[in-house]
């Protein structure tokens, strides 16, 4: 199709064959999910294709009847009366009419169910995706997840609402012909099935043919797609280096592959048409002229009528045959990106053992909690103890240990080893250490985007574990190093952090993070459209979105992952002083690149290669001498130097 | 539009008129062959003459292979001239994207030109072919249908002609309205996937939130309203079917009334009888192949006019017609230059820039974001030419330079680089590509990469993938630096292309810079105060304008604004961090 938005001009459909392990048990499970809320509407489907394709093979029965049992006569009679005549075309108008209604139903109906599927399925695909854990994204492309919402739903959509009646049409044709063809003459049936078999093997001949072509052409689409990518991209560094002449030799090379494997392919695609309709006409004259000595030596007791009868469903019959290989390698490709989709509704979603659960609380003045209805922005954790069958209440801190935590992002190789860390409710912690050296890793633990393979992680004295994951997630802010924001409003993403937020608390929150006066300026304010991340907005300004997102969120707790990219120095300043009213009163985890947070920080961890080797204040840290000294000095005297 | 397109047609003029021609024979023999079928039954058949049948039997299996013949040919001819078409269309977008100037290019955004040699080319491709082998055939097909049907029995064929007009009205009226349905309904599918894509790359940001929830029913929301769009489209083509078979068999009910009469009155026979029917089929069936090749032809009018955009692009830069072909030194002047990206911009980017550098000066340039800072070394190598006054190099106006010479002597590390796919040597040797081993290993040296290159498994051969994804920012940035150390240029200008580099490393590369090259002209885009702080002048930016020029020292001491950044650096909101260990 012409739609469909472009990520990426290599479809995955196209390049490999598709190769399924069990093409029928996919395509009965596809059936199943079909049925499931359809299962009336293709009862009726099949019904109606039945009646349409019946209407159509009396039809060309009628013919005969027309011939022998009315026109013979007639013109035989001295008197003709055509009243019988006009009476048999009413009751065949009838059956037509039946038949054109059946075919209407079919198709309206089919749309219903097409797309109620589909739609069905990108629920069923955005619901799961939603629920995966976060290690899924890691491990498959976005390229490839968002294919199958594009290139796999589009070919399904092809294969339920077009090539899964058509082939069942043509075979019930194929069969009602067939039985028509036989009872009119049993030995031009025979004739006509040797054709059908010189036509299979003629087209299996040509499509083996083909195939090799068609895979040299998708080699080449590839590779030039590919090439035309990496290029265009780099057009500006090409221009600089005045490099324009090899480009356009190299790529002049890979077109002319592909001008050459395309014609080839495309030379066999179209030949196949022809061949079978020739084919198709020879086996007519085949049965023409068999039929013809047939009727004349009265052997078989086929009439004339009979005759033109059976070579009209010799025409017929050759057509719903090309129709149906065709259907086939379709419906193959269909199954591949079914088998995609359904992998994806089988993946294990994250899962979620946590019961304790985040409350609205009031704190009395004894310091007893009791549970809240109402917002009053006091927190506590309902924890329910199955062995007494009593629930306890304990008021939400920010509270965070880490006891001797192993983690790997996989069992056989442990990236964070015997970590061990404790922050106060207000404290600040920060992380310090090269890439790679596992300061993210350390934080997306704590909200549980990841499990860790040994110790434990306590949150308030509570085992995360234990918690709900989205009341743990809740309770934790999170400014990341890439901001993300939506498609929508300036106002619907600052909302994000807490949905049922008034226009109030949105700007108040707008004000905290410095982003009140850059948005005021903005086209149409707090209602000014983003679209693609924000694009048109300035990295800057991003994150000032990204942190009045989290403070409307007002949590106990914070995760903030300072940018290292060159904002200019300015925004800067804005973005730090936003990100200190932030931190202010809650406790804090920052994975840190400016110098002024590391130093007004409670605690420094030092980390490499997985393990905190310092941890400290900055005064005791610089005494010590040690790896951070090396880091913080070094610079000074880098920056002295100039 | 058509002319723009037609003029890459070329040497796949011949294919182009072939294929059509063959298509239309083997219309023509296709049409011959009901008439020898109802001569079959007529004059074989019915009376008994088996030597007829063998006759125009015969005579059917020689149509049938002519027909074959010139299907196959037409198939050739028509793949080979709508790949060729396709080749020839791709050829020249790329040889004039070649021609771009960098506005041009920021004009159309790489993605936009990816589609247009991609997507679009192989839309035309398809809608080419369709053209050729079926714009002549079905209308052919439809022409010689309904004049054989008038030849054998005028009276009865008029059914047909009142049939084809009514199909083609509803046709008409149904295609009209889906066209319009549908156009809204793939925008709106676009938007969907948008925001799965939007969700895949912000499932951190969904799941800190916990907003799982609310996305889910976001989505169910645009999925239903998707949901009801396309059945109100589909609902229509829906009709398609239906109609076609109402037409054929009031055709076929119609015919036979008719014929039944005419036979008995003997102004018809039963043969006549049985080939009418068969161009009945024949003729509505090219009447829908019409309106499906209509529809083709208006999906793919969006492809062709992007196609033809990127065709009528003219390049805004282009070489003098004398051009100088030497740079004498690396000296700079600026000398009073406006610049704006486009001609009808309201506001300038850059107003009244007088700058002066001699050659083997080093330069740093500092400014916020948007001060105009790349704007202004751009100019240098003309990837943007001026709106007012002049840029001199050497002495010369840069307009008066051959772009290649110009180019080569002046590097630009920018800001968004880019490796290519092949080895870091293939990489480098697009600054020189004659540069030996040797000379490669030292421009790294230089650049620093060559500690890092030496560690990685395979050394100055390791193969960099697309995009350079397999070093990191730092790594690429110095190895691009070293990309345009090999040019051995007479200026030189890194555009904050040390900011992912750490501070140590950064210092290194600018001791070796001025050890190594002093005589080449050194211009330094950079947000860190260090990277500029042992230049020989700097330059600071303000919303397009120079705001200040001076030695560092200078500078602390008059310029607010560089009194500003150094104090919020150095005390303490600087960069404290350790780039990755290689």
């Amino acid at each position: 199709m012409a739609h469909g938005p472009m990520k990426g001009p290599h479809g995955r459909n196209m390049g490999k064959k598709p190769k399924i392990e069990h093409p029928g048990k996919l395509f009965f499970r596809l059936l199943k999910y079909v049925l499931q809320k359809y299962t009336v509407s293709c009862i009726v489907v099949v019904i109606c294709i039945f009646a349409s394709v019946l209407a159509n093979v009396q039809g060309t029965m009628f013919i005969q009847t027309l011939i022998d049992d009315y026109i013979e006569p007639l013109t035989k009679a001295a008197n003709p009366d055509f009243g019988p005549l006009a009476a048999r075309l009413c009751q065949v108008a009838g059956i037509y009419l039946v038949g054109v209604l059946a075919s209407y139903a079919q198709s309206r109906i089919m749309v219903n169910v097409t797309q109620g599927t589909l739609r069905k399925l990108r629920d069923d695909m955005f619901h799961k995706m939603e629920s995966l854990p976060i290690k899924y994204f890691d491990t498959h492309s976005h390229g490839d997840i968002m294919s199958m919402y594009t290139n796999d739903i589009d070919t399904l959509r092809q294969m339920i609402s077009q090539s899964i009646p058509q082939v069942l049409n043509s075979a019930i044709t194929i069969v009602s012909v067939f039985t028509c063809m036989v009872m009119l003459s049993v030995p031009l049936t025979v004739v006509t099935l040797c054709m059908v078999g010189v036509t299979t093997i003629v087209t299996k001949k040509v499509a083996g043919l083909s195939s090799s072509y068609f895979v040299a052409q998708q080699k080449d689409i590839g590779e030039l797609n590919g090439y035309i990518e990496e290029m265009i991209s780099g057009q500006k560094v090409v221009k600089v280096f005045c490099h324009e002449e090899e480009s356009r030799q190299q790529f002049e090379e890979k077109n002319n592959h592909l001008f050459e494997s395309a014609e080839n392919a495309n030379t066999f695609a179209n030949i196949l048409g022809p061949i079978n309709a020739q084919i198709g006409n020879i086996s007519y004259v085949i049965c023409a002229i068999v039929g013809g000595i047939l009727t004349l030596q009265h052997m078989t007791g086929l009439t004339i009528g009979g005759l033109v009868s059976f070579l009209t469903f010799n025409k017929s019959f050759n057509m719903p045959i090309s129709q149906v290989s065709q259907q086939l390698n379709a419906i193959v490709m269909a199954l591949a990106g079914a088998d995609r989709i359904f992998r994806l509704l089988d993946e294990e979603p994250e899962t979620d053992e946590g019961y304790v659960e985040l409350v609205n609380a009031i704190e009395h003045e004894d310091g007893k909690i009791e549970e809240s209805q109402k917002r009053t922005g006091v927190w506590a954790w309902k924890h329910y103890h199955k062995d007494t069958d009593t629930t306890t209440y304990r008021k939400l801190q920010g509270n965070v240990v880490f006891d001797h935590v192993d983690f790997g992002y996989n069992d056989n190789k442990i990236v964070l080893h015997d970590v061990e860390m404790y922050a106060k409710s207000g404290q600040k912690i920060a992380f310090v250490g090269a890439t790679g050296a596992g300061k993210t890793t350390i934080t997306n633990l704590i909200n549980r985007f990841y499990d860790i393979q040994d110790g434990k992680i306590r949150y308030d004295d509570i085992n995360v574990n234990k918690i709900k994951k989205k009341d743990l997630r809740q309770s934790l802010g999170i400014v990341l190093q890439d901001t993300h924001l939506f498609t929508g409003t300036v106002e619907e993403n600052i909302r994000y952090g807490k949905l049922d937020a008034t226009h109030e608390e949105v700007v108040a929150a707008a004000k905290l993070a410095n982003a009140h006066s850059f948005i005021k300026r903005l086209p149409d304010g707090y209602d000014t459209m983003l679209t693609g991340d924000g694009a048109g907005l300035s990295q800057g300004q991003r994150q000032l979105l990204a942190i009045a997102r989290a403070a409307i969120a007002n949590p106990p707790a914070l995760i903030l992952d300072e940018a290292t990219s060159s904002i200019d120095t300015r925004t800067e300043k804005l973005v730090q002083q936003g990100m200190d009213r932030l931190m202010k009163g809650r406790t804090t985890f920052v994975i840190a690149h400016r110098l002024s947070t590391v130093r007004n920080s409670d605690c420094i961890m030092v980390l490499e290669d997985g393990r905190i080797i310092e941890r400290g204040t900055h005064d005791e840290l610089i005494e010590k001498q040690g790896k951070y000294y090396q880091l913080y000095t070094g610079k000074v005297s880098n920056d002295l130097a100039g | 539009m058509l002319k723009t397109l037609g003029a890459h047609i070329k040497e796949f003029k011949r294919d182009s008129i072939l294929t059509p021609i063959f298509m239309i024979l083997e219309v023509l023999f296709e049409t011959i062959i009901p008439l020898l079928m109802a001569s079959i039954i007529d004059d074989g058949v019915k009376k008994g003459d088996m030597k007829h049948i063998y006759i125009v039997g015969g005579c059917m299996v020689v149509t049938a292979v002519f027909g074959l013949v010139c299907g196959v040919l037409g198939g050739k001819f028509g793949a080979s001239a709508s790949a060729g078409f396709a080749r020839n269309l791709r050829k020249a977008m790329y040889d004039n994207i070649q021609t771009f100037s960098f506005s041009n290019i920021d004009k159309f955004s790489t993605s936009g030109l990816v589609t247009r040699l991609t997507t679009d080319v192989t839309n035309i491709q398809n809608a080419y072919q369709m053209i050729l082998r079926m714009c002549m055939r079905a209308p052919a097909s439809l022409i010689c249908a309904m004049a054989m049907a008038f030849y054998v029995n005028a009276h009865v064929a008029s059914v047909y002609l009142i049939a084809v007009c009514f199909l083609a009205v509803i046709l008409f009226f149904i295609i009209r309205k889906t066209m319009k349905y549908f156009n809204q309904v793939f925008k709106k599918y676009d938007k969907l996937n948008e925001s799965v894509q939007e969700n895949v790359s912000a499932i951190r940001v969904v799941k800190a939130y916990a907003r799982e929830d609310y996305e889910k029913e976001k989505f169910s929301k645009a999925s239903a309203n998707i949901y009801k769009m396309f059945v109100k489209a589909e609902s229509l083509i829906a009709l398609n079917n239906p109609v076609m078979q109402f037409t054929v068999y009031g055709c076929i009910l119609l015919i036979s009334w008719l014929g039944a009469n005419m036979i008995v009155t003997s102004s018809m026979t039963t043969g006549d009888l049985t080939s009418l029917l068969a161009y009945c089929m024949n003729i509505l069936m090219s009447l829908m192949m019409v309106s499906m090749i209509f529809v083709m032809i208006t999906l793919s009018i969006a492809s062709a006019e992007r196609i033809v955009e990127v065709l009528n692009e003219k390049p805004d830069i282009t070489n003098p017609e004398n051009p100088v072909m030497e740079v004498p030194n690396g000296a700079i002047v600026f000398d009073h230059v406006d610049f704006r990206y486009k001609k009808d911009a309201p506001d300038l980017v850059l107003k009244d820039i007088n700058v002066s550098i001699r050659s083997g000066e080093t330069i740093g340039v500092i400014g916020g974001t948007g001060s105009a800072k790349s704007s202004l070394v751009n100019l240098i190598s003309r990837l943007y030419d001026v709106d007012g006054g002049s840029v001199k190099v050497g002495g010369k106006d840069v307009r008066d330079y051959d772009m290649e010479v110009l180019r080569n002597e002046v590097a630009v590390v920018l800001q968004q680089n880019v490796l290519f796919s092949g080895t870091i040597l293939e990489n480098l040797r697009w600054g020189d590509p004659t540069a030996s081993r040797e000379e490669c290993i030292r421009a790294c040296r230089l650049a620093c990469a060559d500690e890092f290159i030496q560690k990685m498994p395979e050394g100055y051969d390791t193969y960099i993938e697309q995009g350079g994804t397999n070093v990191s920012g730092g790594q690429k940035q110095r190895i691009c630096i070293a990309r345009a150390l090999l040019k051995k240029p007479k200026i030189l200008i890194l555009d904050d292309s040390t900011s992912a580099v750490d501070t140590a490393t950064d210092a290194k590369i600018r001791k070796a810079f001025i050890e190594e090259i002093p005589g080449t002209t050194k211009i330094i885009i950079a947000q860190r105060i260090s990277s500029i702080a042992d230049c020989d002048r700097v330059i600071v930016m303000e919303d397009g304008q120079i705001n200040g020029i001076g030695t560092p020292q200078e500078l602390f001491a008059n310029n607010e604004i560089y009194r500003e950044v150094y104090e919020s650096q150095m005390s303490g909101s600087g960069d404290f961090d350790e780039e990755g260990k290689e």
